[in-house]
């Protein structure tokens, strides 16, 4: 982030979830999943995995801006930046994590809400479980960041039916509302 | 008469704030291997003093790397922290003295620019007398220039009148520190925090003014602690707390009395402790008497069984600490609070043993060292008293000066512009403070300006103040200097130069010694480098309440930082202090303070029916005259909002986004709405960062705590409407 390989620009999002009902606030980084799916709907190939398993920001030269893998993300991570053409992202500070030190978000965050080491170190420090293991829908997504969830949480379902009191009864109110209607 | 020369659109395009996003020489000139230096430092922006390393290219600050070793902060920063470098090579940096003109201001000499000054300071005194030239500093500033100044002023300016911004920030606590305990420090380091198993955090929006130290409440949170967060408002911290108690401003004596209520009928306080190590426990018992719950959430505003809550998580915990900030301290009752919340503290035993004890986190850069050495009106270096005879004859031997030579206490910052506002004070020296800004009742502290004979400003950047001053000091930034600065916890950590001031600016502490060479008294001030400061400040403090005489630069360095009480050279310093109960008072005990509540100055009524609070936001500082500089930290958060709460906007007529002007009895600005449910609906929020008509210090009310002078930022009353509404319609 500080540094010239950005330029001065952030390449994690932070987002309040709902201002007007909470202070809370979430950070978006790249989870680096093991199938990346922006890398796979890249049209020009722009977008690398390394063998450590951290996806990379796209090839200045390959990018042609696109945006595919901004739709593909199921995490919201990617970024089409129009000044420069070119979709930007979270590359784990490779410039730092490959001479050992951590990533530059996580060194600083004053909450530790970004803290990187390992999922054992995490799990030992923490309340909460570390998880890596997504489901949207039927897709399960595995990713080599992970995120802190309910003690014992084994994975986090992103289905929001799950979460509600009763689909069905969804359904039968949407089915009264005139836009699902045939008006023709 | 000091009225700016510029209109307000010519001082903004000359002098700022201007935004500066790129480090010097751009992304373009960070080349990886480039021969950068990193300078271990600390931050300049609150009492945290968070380690960090500035990158230093050709004398120029370029960017920063995380100074992981650090122990507080262990490479962490706020944002303020990670854009910090940005102040640097800023194109609105004073780059040499100016002096006012018809139009603006023109470069000077220093030689021209100190002589005006000395001149001035002379015509002001012989005229009205000595007291009619004050001075005023500012906790942001090293050790050595907060003892500099306090020595200046007495000595070379021989004025009462000397005192400094941290009168605006927490010297309720430190009056209520001194009333309690005999001391005025933390009484626990920051490293205490997670080992808690009950925090209570009383008004200290942790998440935004002190960021870092969420990561040491949450570690108490992952060791099983309980949190309670006492607040208006529903802040970062309070959003992840056990229990949320949302307090009515200005009523925060009564909840803690209600809360010990609690405690003494469920027997959950420590009577050996009480009767070993304290006095005054049964004066209080017969007041907490009528704060039944019921009586305390008529007055508070929070419902009978958070009290009650409160008390089952703080009463019977194993170890505890209180938390307090701005929230409980700036109150025309700001002592009374403190001592309130400290009897909590002192009921149950808790504190001088690991993982139990008590704390203000100060908010200023040194909050903790400026209020240590002898900037302020009542007080002389080593935390000594201006009032007690001993102390008088100690300082001024040491100084070498009558103690008949030596100015009584004077008048405190806000006091010394009631002064000037009546004639009484004629002349004044500012460094590093912005009291257009920062002081309540902004109308009255422009008026006050335009009204002096003689304006002089130390600064690096031109404040609002300085717009008004006669005489304009290039100064230096904080990692243009050496020195020391002495954290919220008590830690006294070194500050670096990272590099030498630009142009024709020079290190304050410099300024300082040049106007008192000319002032006749270069004998006094034989300073060569500020080693030489630190050496005299920390003799100075030998035997005194705030012991430093053991330090020095190189121990500092080599411990990271080293606590006071320090008193000799083979002595590790003092991070936690009572220990064993024992307390800074002649008979070791500390004291109880009870207080029945009383309302604020100004309550609401019919006319002003909204309590209006003010405080911070993350990514500014204090005036802003640093931060609002800075692209990045502008960029986060453009202009003050009133937080206001739906059910209130609803009734107001009021949308998200509107404009809508908040008035109180001293003034109006008019700001963004933005509607949220993270405030009491009786209570509106307005950060103070800015100038102007978007100054919320236009509206804040001048009065004060009698003990502690402090102002009551925190409560006043107000009235909300949409902009626009209620005018005639042309």
């Amino acid at each position: 982030m500080e540094c010239g390989t950005h330029r001065g620009r952030s390449m994690i999002h932070l987002d309040f979830i709902d201002r007007s009902n909470s202070t809370q606030t979430t950070p978006v980084v790249c989870m680096h999943c093991e199938d990346p799916a922006c890398a796979r709907v890249c049209p020009a190939d722009a977008i690398k995995q390394t063998e450590d398993g951290i996806v990379h920001s796209s090839l200045r030269p390959r990018c042609i801006g696109c945006s595919n893998c901004v739709l593909a993300c199921p995490f919201g991570v990617p970024h089409y930046i129009a000044e420069i053409d070119q979709m930007m992202k979270c590359d784990m500070c490779f410039d730092r994590t490959s001479i050992g030190k951590k990533p530059m978000c996580a060194t600083v965050c004053p909450s530790q809400a970004l803290y990187y080491g390992t999922a054992e170190e995490a799990a030992r420090l923490r309340i909460e479980t570390p998880v890596n293991e997504f489901r949207f829908g039927r897709q399960a997504v595995r990713t080599k960041v992970r995120m802190m969830s309910t003690p014992g949480a084994g994975h986090l379902d992103f289905d929001i039916t799950n979460h509600m009191q009763s689909c069905e009864n969804t359904l039968q109110d949407l089915a009264t509302v005139s836009i699902w209607r045939d008006e023709s | 008469m000091a009225a700016p020369t510029l209109n307000e659109n010519e001082l903004l395009e000359r002098y700022g704030p201007h935004l500066n996003y790129e480090p010097p020489g751009g992304w373009s000139g960070d080349e990886p291997g480039a021969s950068d230096e990193l300078v271990k430092t600390h931050c300049c922006f609150c009492g945290v003093q968070c380690g960090i390393q500035l990158k230093v290219r050709n004398n120029k600050v370029v960017g920063f790397e995380p100074w992981e070793e650090f122990p507080v902060n262990r490479g962490m920063l706020c944002p303020k922290g990670v854009k910090r470098y940005l102040q640097n090579e800023h194109p609105d940096r004073l780059l040499a003295p100016m002096i006012r003109t018809h139009r603006g201001f023109r470069e000077a000499t220093w030689d021209e620019a100190l002589d005006r000054t000395v001149q001035a300071i002379r015509r002001t005194q012989s005229q009205y007398g000595r007291d009619a030239f004050a001075m005023l500093g500012g906790a942001s500033m090293t050790n050595e220039k907060a003892y500099l100044i306090g020595k200046f002023a007495r000595v070379a300016l021989r004025t009462a009148n000397i005192d400094y911004n941290g009168r605006l920030c927490m010297v309720s606590a430190g009056a209520a520190n001194k009333m309690a305990f005999g001391v005025d420090r933390a009484a626990n380091p920051w490293s205490d925090i997670p080992q808690a198993k009950a925090l209570i955090i009383a008004g200290a929006n942790i998440g935004e003014c002190f960021p870092i130290l969420t990561d040491y409440v949450w570690r108490a949170r992952d060791n099983g602690a309980k949190i309670i967060v006492i607040d208006p408002r529903m802040t970062p911290i309070a959003r992840t707390a056990d229990l949320f108690l949302p307090v009515r401003p200005g009523r925060d004596s009564a909840l803690a009395n209600g809360i010990l209520h609690i405690m003494i009928e469920r027997g959950w306080i420590d009577r050996n402790f009480i009767s070993e190590h304290t006095t005054g426990f049964e004066q209080v018992v017969d007041l907490v008497k009528r704060y039944t719950p019921a009586v305390t959430e008529s007055i508070t505003g929070v419902p009978a069984s958070g009290i009650v809550r409160a008390a089952e998580i703080w009463g019977p915990a194993e170890t505890s600490m209180l938390l307090h900030a701005r929230g409980i301290e700036h109150h025309t009752k700001g002592v009374e609070n403190c001592l309130s919340y400290i009897n909590l503290v002192l009921a149950t035993g808790r504190i001088g043993k690991p993982g139990s004890g008590y704390g203000t986190i100060t908010g200023q850069g040194n909050g903790q060292g400026g209020r240590e050495h002898g900037q302020r009106c009542n007080q002389l270096p080593g935390g000594r008293d201006i009032e007690n005879a001993e102390h008088r004859n100690f300082i001024s031997e040491f100084w070498r000066i009558a103690e008949s030579e030596l100015p009584q206490k004077g008048l405190s910052a806000c006091e010394i512009f009631d002064a000037i506002e009546a004639g009484d004070i004629r002349g004044l020296l500012t460094i590093s403070f912005n009291p257009l800004v920062s002081i309540p009742d902004a109308n009255r502290t422009r008026t006050a300006l335009e009204k002096l004979e003689f304006y002089g400003c130390i600064d690096f950047f031109l404040s609002e103040s300085a717009h008004h001053a006669d005489v304009v000091l290039a100064g230096s930034l904080q990692e243009e200097d050496e020195g020391t600065v002495t954290t919220g916890e008590g830690r006294c950590v070194r500050l670096k130069q990272s590099i030498a001031p630009p142009a024709n600016a020079r290190v304050d502490w410099q300024i300082l010694v040049d106007l008192a060479k000319r002032l006749g008294c270069a004998d006094y001030f034989p300073y060569r480098i500020t080693d030489d400061i630190f050496r005299e400040l920390a003799s100075a403090s030998k035997n005194a309440p705030v012991d430093y005489s053991g330090m020095s630069y190189a121990k500092i360095e080599k411990n990271m930082g080293v606590f006071w009480p320090c008193p000799s050279f083979n002595h590790p310093g003092t991070p936690r202090l009572f220990e064993g109960g024992v307390f800074f008072h002649p008979d070791g005990r500390a004291r109880f303070h009870g207080y029945e509540y009383r309302p604020p100055a100004e309550d609401v009524d019919s006319e002003y029916p909204i309590f209006l609070t003010t405080g911070r936001v993350v990514s500014q500082y204090l005036s802003g005259n640093q931060t609002r500089r800075i692209g990045p930290l502008v960029d986060q958060y453009p202009e003050p909002l009133c937080e206001i709460h739906p059910l209130l906007a609803a009734r107001l007529g009021i949308a998200d986004g509107d404009t809508v002007c908040v008035r109180t009895r001293r003034g109006e600005i008019e700001v963004p709405a933005q509607l949220v449910r993270t405030i009491r609906p009786d209570t509106v929020f307005v950060p103070y960062h800015w100038p102007g008509r978007k100054s919320a210090n236009m509206m804040t009310n001048r009065r004060l705590d009698p003990i502690s002078k402090i102002p009551e930022y925190k409560v006043c009353a107000c009235n909300v409407k949409k902009a626009g509404a209620g005018k005639p319609r042309t």
